[in-house]
């Protein structure tokens, strides 16, 4: 069995098991826990797709993960306070609320990813960033859904005959979301239009020698991966019944972009990982000092300068020197400078 | 009268950028380094300016204290910290410096405490000066803005009639060769990070007085000085003086006219809201503006 | 033989653990800002908090207490989930939320089967015909501090002023409540959240010449306000009429001698001969090397309030209608004096206007000028019928 093998069923059966778990250990709030990290997740991997197959470090990603949970958000309280939305009722099912917020995610960044493909290197960077920003301010601005404040949502979607506020069945969904997605990127860089993007990234001059247009690639990675943010905001949306324009605030950006690093750019699964040491730290080190971030800080600066592709490269390394598996090369995006 | 008043407020905003946006864009520049933790620097000084006066009682003690706490922050930072960034990708330096951040403000906070300390200033610096025939402006301001020209010309006389700023324009255009010539590169890089570190602290001296000493105050300034850097240019310190006289004026004359002229145009409850939206988004506006139409900047460091 | 062993051992820890059972802590949930530049408002109602627990050696109203204190970061969402998570741990009782905004995540999972008895912020949108029978307030109604400041700008005589607020919920409700006592001319300018430097707005102001000016900014924007607003000259010439948290005893501190002559509304007036009162500051001071903040004050008397409604209810909050009862008839020895519910759970108390001015020792110090109200009910009390 490869590494990334026992690493992928390792992490599918710690979520798959996790319910079970917590019911034995009596902590329900594992359950709690482990539904933050899925959602938490896959806005991380969808980060990674353009962050660590497309080249293109995106400080704004965080305001794609707040307009999918606004749109809920919205609709949720048109619907529960009897307001019609430009005609219409509003509706609690999730099968008309969420393609909806999904659909408005992809056309902001099909938006916002035409004008900063623009720009590239640190102006990218800014770019997104200003985008990310300008759109934390819109939603701040918005005095009718809180402000500031934000919306509290009543109750969760509903979807069928799944009773989501039951919070074990909500996980199962989050997880299922996340396995999907996670499976869709994986088909996704290994396509061909995953190898041209990889490309573009090792090298712009020699692909577009060979003919490739760069904009049409990553355009739409940069879609996909906002699509993938927005998901990622509706579940948040459903699972803490809160919304606020700090989710999409750089902070938050800067959050997810310090979970792939963690875990390991490139790799998809990394920023699961990631998001999971984030998440842990946090919550475990928060509980022990008032003072956490002096451990946080330094803990975060030593995994970057020192640690070779994250915690998954670690995870990836110990389980190579296992002398029964047979090393297998990793088939991960090595980051080749131009 | 109040035109004239708020374009010299502009311009004292303006000068606080330039003192932090001209370190920071050197740093870019010339290391590639994208230095999140900037605005720690700014903080130590700011510590530094208020807790030394407070004990000596001495206004520009406290200002030699903002100069050296900033330099040797910077030299720390620098020897254990950047010099391991240089030749790592922007994703790396961003999360490293992101990392610096958290931990200063958790060590201010628990060398200097939670409460704001108040910086004891001298009779003459709060006193006024009659800039123009019926206009008083206070010297606190206008000692900033003297700060930002001085500042201004020197680094252009620094980088353009010093042999240091020979080398720092060398070593933005190609490193190894500087090296390979027989300058010691990594001392320059400590040389360059170290200035921009003091630029901050003068920045952090100046503002004590005026704005409030508190932990995470460098966050709050941060992101505007990057939007500085980028709308100048990078790496390029007339560019940064350009994007902070753009950014700094465009903020300060919004703040003071787009009110009124909204609350003439729209109803008063939609008026103050958007209006509130569009002062805050203004420098993020004016950056999405000039990157769509000069990718580079206005003045990047390289033609 | 090892069966009756173990039966033994068994009982011996089932006794234990009953017993144990019996003298359990109530646990009370403190979910306040300690970081960001707003932590010393946090610091503060803490150790006010658990000051009141320490008088009585870790009890409250002769119940053992313990208090479980978490940082929100000034984050709803980060303060929503630390609540939920100690709502799974079967706390009931929360209080400590400074910011109006945290409030909103947190309200619904703290009054689930739980209490929660706010210690500062007391957003209007909770005190009217939203009100919740399980939210008690124990400081004071977020619109009346501003209510208060309109009514000390008519009785002080001023006729035309500029009234300026960040543009957030806060922000708008504190030019709300004061534009509906106020009776004069006024013009509203709002800055924006976090803003550093209001020269630009000050000169507005001058433009303007008003009589006086109203504003709220509170922590470390009201000391940059200030500071600038003492540093443009307007402060001589333009008084300043603010609610104390514009201007609390550690931004007086913070801002020194161009704060003179500030107007200050507040609900607790540190130079109140009531004895509860000076004993606290006295002891607050000595036990914690610093005056107290007007949080502090209010937090401790949410503390004792909590103790008295304990002590009633013998510390048994699963019989949430007795606690409920406790509350609403508490009676404890305030530091503000007379204390009471209105029919919205909101504070009946006293209002004052102070002024600073230097005392007899070249320090500042705030001088009561008079009573504004009395027993003052806020404005949203008949619209609760619960």
């Amino acid at each position: 069995m490869s590494p990334r093998l026992i690493i992928d069923l390792a992490c599918l059966a710690t979520f798959a098991c996790m319910p079970l778990l917590a019911h034995w250990l009596h902590e329900p709030y594992l359950v709690s826990f482990f539904t933050r990290l899925a959602i938490y997740g896959m806005a991380a991997v969808s980060l990674d797709l353009l962050i660590g197959y497309g080249a293109m470090v995106s400080f704004g990603h965080a305001a794609f993960f707040s307009l999918g949970g606004y749109i809920v958000g919205i609709v949720a309280f048109h619907t529960s306070q009897g307001m019609p939305l430009w005609g219409w009722q509003g509706s609690n099912s999730a099968l008309v609320v969420w393609p909806l917020a999904l659909l408005v995610c992809a056309l902001l960044s099909l938006l916002v990813g035409y004008l900063s493909l623009r720009t590239s290197g640190v102006q990218f960077i800014m770019i997104t960033l200003a985008f990310g920003q300008m759109l934390y301010f819109v939603l701040g601005s918005l005095s009718l859904y809180g402000g500031d404040d934000g919306i509290l949502l009543n109750g969760r979607n509903t979807l069928g005959t799944l009773d989501l506020g039951d919070p074990n069945h909500f996980y199962y969904l989050c997880v299922a979301l996340l396995a999907g997605w996670l499976l869709l990127c994986r088909r996704l860089v290994n396509s061909r239009f995953g190898y041209v993007l990889r490309g573009l990234k090792q090298s712009e001059r020699r692909s577009v020698s060979l003919g490739f247009k760069p904009l049409r690639y990553r355009l739409t990675a940069f879609v996909i991966a906002g699509t993938g943010g927005g998901l990622a905001g509706i579940l948040w949306a459903n699972y803490a019944l809160f919304v606020s324009p700090d989710m999409g605030a750089w902070h938050k950006s800067g959050e997810l972009m310090a979970m792939v690093i963690l875990g390991g750019v490139g790799t998809l699964i990394g920023p699961l990982l990631g998001a999971a040491t984030y998440l842990g730290l946090e919550q475990v080190l928060s509980q022990w000092t008032e003072h956490w971030m002096l451990i946080f800080g330094p803990l975060l600066l030593l995994v970057v300068l020192f640690g070779k592709k994250g915690v998954y490269g670690l995870l990836l390394s110990v389980l190579q020197r296992k002398p029964k598996v047979v090393a297998v090369k990793p088939n991960v995006a090595v980051e080749a400078r131009p | 009268m109040l035109l004239l008043e708020q374009i010299l407020n502009g311009l004292q905003y303006s000068a606080l950028l330039f003192l932090l946006a001209s370190g920071l864009t050197l740093i870019f520049g010339i290391m590639g380094v994208i230095n999140l933790a900037h605005g720690a620097f700014y903080m130590v000084g700011a510590f530094c300016a208020a807790y030394t006066a407070m004990a000596t009682g001495s206004f520009w003690l406290g200002g030699l204290a903002a100069l050296i706490g900033s330099a040797c922050y910077g030299v720390l930072i620098e020897t254990s910290i950047m010099r391991r960034l240089y030749q790592r990708d922007h994703l790396d330096q961003v999360l490293a410096t992101l990392a610096v951040v958290f931990f200063s403000n958790e060590l201010l906070t628990l060398i200097f405490g939670r409460s704001p300390p108040a910086m004891p200033t001298p009779e003459w610096y709060s006193s006024f000066v009659e800039v123009l025939p019926g206009l008083m402006y206070p010297v606190s301001r206008l000692l900033f803005i003297a700060a930002g020209l001085l500042v201004a010309i020197g680094m252009w006389l620094l980088i353009n009639h010093t042999r240091l700023g020979m080398l720092i324009r060398a070593g933005a255009d190609d490193h190894e060769m500087v090296g390979a010539l027989g300058v010691n590169i990594a001392r320059l890089y400590t040389l360059v990070f170290v200035f921009g570190c003091v630029l901050c602290g003068l920045a952090g001296f100046m503002a004590a007085p005026l704005l409030s000493v508190e932990i995470g105050m460098g966050e709050k300034i941060l992101i505007t000085t990057f939007v500085v850097i980028v709308v100048g240019g990078v790496g390029s310190v007339r560019g940064a003086l350009v994007g902070a006289l753009l950014i700094g004026m465009v903020d300060s004359l919004g703040r003071a006219y787009i009110p009124p002229l909204l609350d003439q145009l729209l109803p008063s409850d939609t008026s103050s809201t958007l209006s509130a939206g569009l002062i805050s988004a203004s420098a993020y506006i004016v950056m999405a503006l000039v990157l769509l139409v000069r990718p580079r900047g206005l003045l990047p460091a390289r033609a | 033989m090892k069966n009756l062993v173990l039966r033994a051992c068994l009982a011996t820890s089932l006794c234990a653990a009953t017993a144990a059972q019996a003298v359990e802590p109530v646990r009370i949930g403190f979910i306040t800002t300690l970081s960001t530049p707003a932590g010393y408002l946090g610091e503060d109602s803490r150790d006010g908090f658990q000051l009141a627990i320490d008088q009585e050696d870790g009890k409250l109203g002769g119940v053992p207490v313990q208090l479980i204190v978490e940082d929100d970061g000034l984050q709803p969402a980060k303060a929503k989930q630390i609540a939920d998570r100690m709502s799974l741990d079967g706390i009931s009782l929360y209080t400590g939320v400074i910011f109006s905004n945290v409030l909103a995540a947190v309200i619904n999972t703290t009054t689930k089967d739980a209490f929660y008895v706010s210690n500062n912020t007391a957003p209007s949108t909770l005190a009217g015909e939203k009100c919740m029978a399980n939210y008690f307030v124990g400081s004071y109604q977020n619109d009346t501090p501003h209510e208060m400041a309109g009514v000390a700008a008519n009785e002080l005589g001023y006729k035309k002023m500029v009234i300026l607020a960040p543009n957030y919920q806060g922000g708008r409700d504190a030019l709300a409540g004061f534009k509906r006592t106020y009776k004069g001319e006024v013009t509203e300018i709002y800055t924006k959240l976090n803003q550093l430097d209001f020269s630009v707005e000050l000169a507005r102001v001058r433009s303007l010449a008003p009589d006086a000016i109203f504003q709220f900014h509170p922590g470390g924007g009201g000391i940059n306000f200030a500071k600038q607003y003492g540093g443009s000259g307007l402060s001589a010439q333009v008084p300043m009429v603010v609610p104390v948290f514009s201007m609390d005893e550690r931004m007086l501190a913070a801002v020194g001698d161009v704060a003179k002559g500030t107007n200050v509304v507040t609900l607790w007036n540190p130079q109140s001969d009531n004895p509860a009162n000076q004993a606290f500051i006295k002891a607050f001071t000595e036990k914690y090397k610093r005056v107290p903040t007007v949080y502090a004050a209010q937090t401790y008397d949410t503390a004792r309030l909590i103790g008295a409604a304990l002590k009633a209810s013998q510390g048994n909050l699963k019989d949430q209608p007795a606690f409920r009862a406790a509350m609403k008839n508490v009676k404890f020895d305030s530091i503000r004096g007379d204390f009471s519910f209105a029919q919205n759970r909101h504070p009946v108390i006293d209002w004052y206007l102070l002024q600073v001015q230097t005392g007899a020792d070249g320090k500042l110090i705030e001088v009561p000028i008079k009573t504004l109200a009395t027993r003052h009910v806020d404005s949203y009390a008949a619209q609760c019928s619960i």
